[in-house]
């Protein structure tokens, strides 16, 4: 398999889904921020209320429209560059998919016309729900999006049909509420409630550095703080939760994000760390760190709730440890191996005997057919230093933003962060770093999954269309400007609409 | 501003909502459907051909090459 056709059409899957992941989680958080200033105006008929619902609601309008339908093209990618993977998939990710497309079709749809052409023309409680309707519309199609992803994390409620060659759906219940699922749904929803806030608190404090529109500020800063709160804290809660399952489904992705690989009872978090270059091999004597700040047995605690719990590390995971229970990745390839081969035999045999005793072979060893891929051992193992980064970015941020929104409510309730420019400044700062958070956050979750495109059952070798590597080339430089244009288009519109403010609506 | 009380005015509102739309949202809207182009038109047609559509004409031989795949992997 030629390396750069798969490394290409990775990178071109990144881009892709990064470049989405701009609009997505402002328009889920800046959403749920503009319906409650909405819900306010409805409860007390302040016409204030009404006039910071509107702002917000039209940079709301500007976000969804230039994000609307980015997604699609990672569709097109899956049947083009990812065909393998995309058949052998098939049903169970087209239904997910499908009910996204019909939900989000209705319920966003019928409602945003609304939300936008309603003012004056429907009472305001249907405005209201409407609105709230358009948001939740958003929401339930990341629902099922999510419900796609984590399938790749933990796949779950299928049956693998030899004679098709396709992974069937056999309990839609199983796939859509998988633990993996939900709590994946409520960590990525949360979070994006967290840089909605971040994006409100940072535009109203650049109407206070340029002191205008300074009440409509303060009322706007005054919810979004309260829901960056709500937003950052669940999302630390869904985030141990995601640890969790981690631990549970992905040990490997765990022992990345630490940096890990010798196990160990009562393992410490990495707080701050760098990574030692010269660490080539995960069996090798080099020390992984160069410097490290860690907290005792907090990462026994983060993925099992037990302190001394054992947290595996890469070496367990690849070299295997019988004390722990731990299976070497040489045993799993066996048992791939063993799994392709009755493939093979079912696929090629006439004998019904040999056919049935085939179908058995697959069945004992399907939940380790990926493993058949791997030449070594050592392929198990993910990127370490990306997701071991991006993992503490996330985390280190995650932390500043929970100390910036508490003390961002309060300065702002004693008429602190009116009278301060820095505040102000750092505030316009925190929108590109909300978005740094939430981006690594989709870098840990994905390339810790590596090399698999679906856990332990088909590496991303194996799901790979075998076209021209040059033709993926052409693509991603063809999405690249695309997109690069849209994000200044994006850019350009949102800027322009923010300085022209509030009073010009 | 007359409330909307039937069906038909619903519908209205959305004529309505399209002729008076401000200059933002003209252009938001021909931006959408410039992107909607670009994608449907240009990229899914010429550059994003479903691969195994392009090489085989029914299930079964989609089947048997990816089949082929999963267990052939040098």
């Amino acid at each position: 398999m030629d390396l750069s056709l798969i490394d290409w059409s990775r990178a071109q899957f990144a881009l892709t889904a990064m470049f989405h992941w701009v609009f997505v989680p402002l328009t889920l958080g800046l959403g749920v921020i503009m319906c409650i200033y909405e819900t306010i105006y409805y409860r007390t008929g302040d016409e204030k209320w009404k006039r910071l619902a509107k702002f917000w609601i039209k940079l709301f309008g500007i976000n969804f429209a230039i994000g609307v339908a980015t997604g699609i093209i990672l569709e097109f990618e899956f049947g083009t560059n990812w065909s393998n993977y995309s058949y052998f998939v098939g049903d169970i990710f087209g239904a997910p998919l499908a009910i996204e497309g019909i939900v989000a079709f209705f319920l966003e749809a019928t409602f945003i016309g609304v939300l936008f052409f309603g003012w004056d023309k429907v009472s305001k409680g249907f405005h209201l729900a409407s609105t709230w309707l358009t948001v939740g519309g958003a929401t339930l199609s990341a629902w099922w999006i999510l419900v796609a992803n984590a399938w790749m994390q933990f796949p779950a409620g299928m049956d693998f049909n030899p004679d098709t060659a396709r992974n069937e759906l056999t309990d839609f219940w199983a796939v859509a509420l998988s633990p993996v699922a939900v709590n994946k749904f409520f960590h990525t929803v949360l979070s994006a409630w967290m840089l909605g806030a971040a994006f409100v608190i940072g535009v109203s404090s650049y109407y206070l550095l340029k002191k205008r529109d300074t009440e409509f500020a303060k009322n706007s800063i005054k919810i979004a703080t309260l829901v960056g709160i709500a937003g950052i804290v669940l999302t630390f809660w869904t985030g141990h939760g995601s640890a969790q399952k981690v631990a549970k489904h992905q040990p490997m992705k765990l022992a990345a994000m630490e940096g890990l690989y010798e196990g160990k009872a009562g393992a410490g978090l990495v707080g701050i760390g760098i990574l030692n270059p010269s660490k080539e091999a995960y069996n090798d004597s080099e020390n992984p760190f160069l410097f490290k700040i860690e907290f005792p047995k907090m990462l026994s605690w983060l993925a099992y709730s037990e302190t001394d719990s054992y947290v595996a590390g890469i070496k367990d995971l690849v070299d295997g440890n019988e004390a722990q229970g731990i299976i070497s990745v040489e045993e799993k390839m066996e048992m791939g191996k063993m799994a392709q081969q009755a493939l093979k035999t079912y696929r090629t045999t006439e004998c019904d005997s040999t056919k049935q005793a085939a179908l058995i072979q697959l069945d004992e060893n399907i939940g380790n057919f990926g493993y058949g891929f791997f030449k070594e051992p050592k392929n198990a193992v993910p990127p370490v230093g990306i997701t071991f980064y991006a993992f503490h970015i996330m985390v280190l941020l995650g932390g500043y933003f929970l100390i910036f929104f508490i003390a961002y409510w309060f300065f702002n309730k004693k008429g602190i962060l009116e009278k301060n420019k820095w505040l102000q400044i750092l505030a316009l700062i925190s929108i590109p770093l909300a978005y740094i958070c939430s981006q690594a956050g989709w870098v840990v979750a994905e390339v810790g999954r590596q090399p698999w495109a679906i856990q332990d059952i088909l590496p991303l070798s194996a799901s790979v269309s075998k076209i021209p590597t040059s033709s993926v080339q052409i693509t991603f430089f063809v999405f690249l400007a695309v997109f690069s244009i849209l994000l200044i288009a994006e850019l350009g519109i949102m800027v322009k609409a923010i300085k022209k403010g509030v009073d010009n609506e | 501003m007359e409330k909307i009380k039937n069906i038909a005015d619903f519908f209205r509102m959305y004529v309505e909502g399209f002729k008076k739309m401000t200059k933002l949202g003209k252009m938001l809207w021909a931006l959408i459907l410039i992107k909607l182009f670009i994608m449907f038109a240009i990229l899914k047609v010429f550059l994003f051909p479903n691969f195994l559509n392009s090489k085989f004409d029914n299930e079964q031989d989609k089947a048997d090459y990816v089949a082929e795949q999963l267990v052939n992997n040098d």
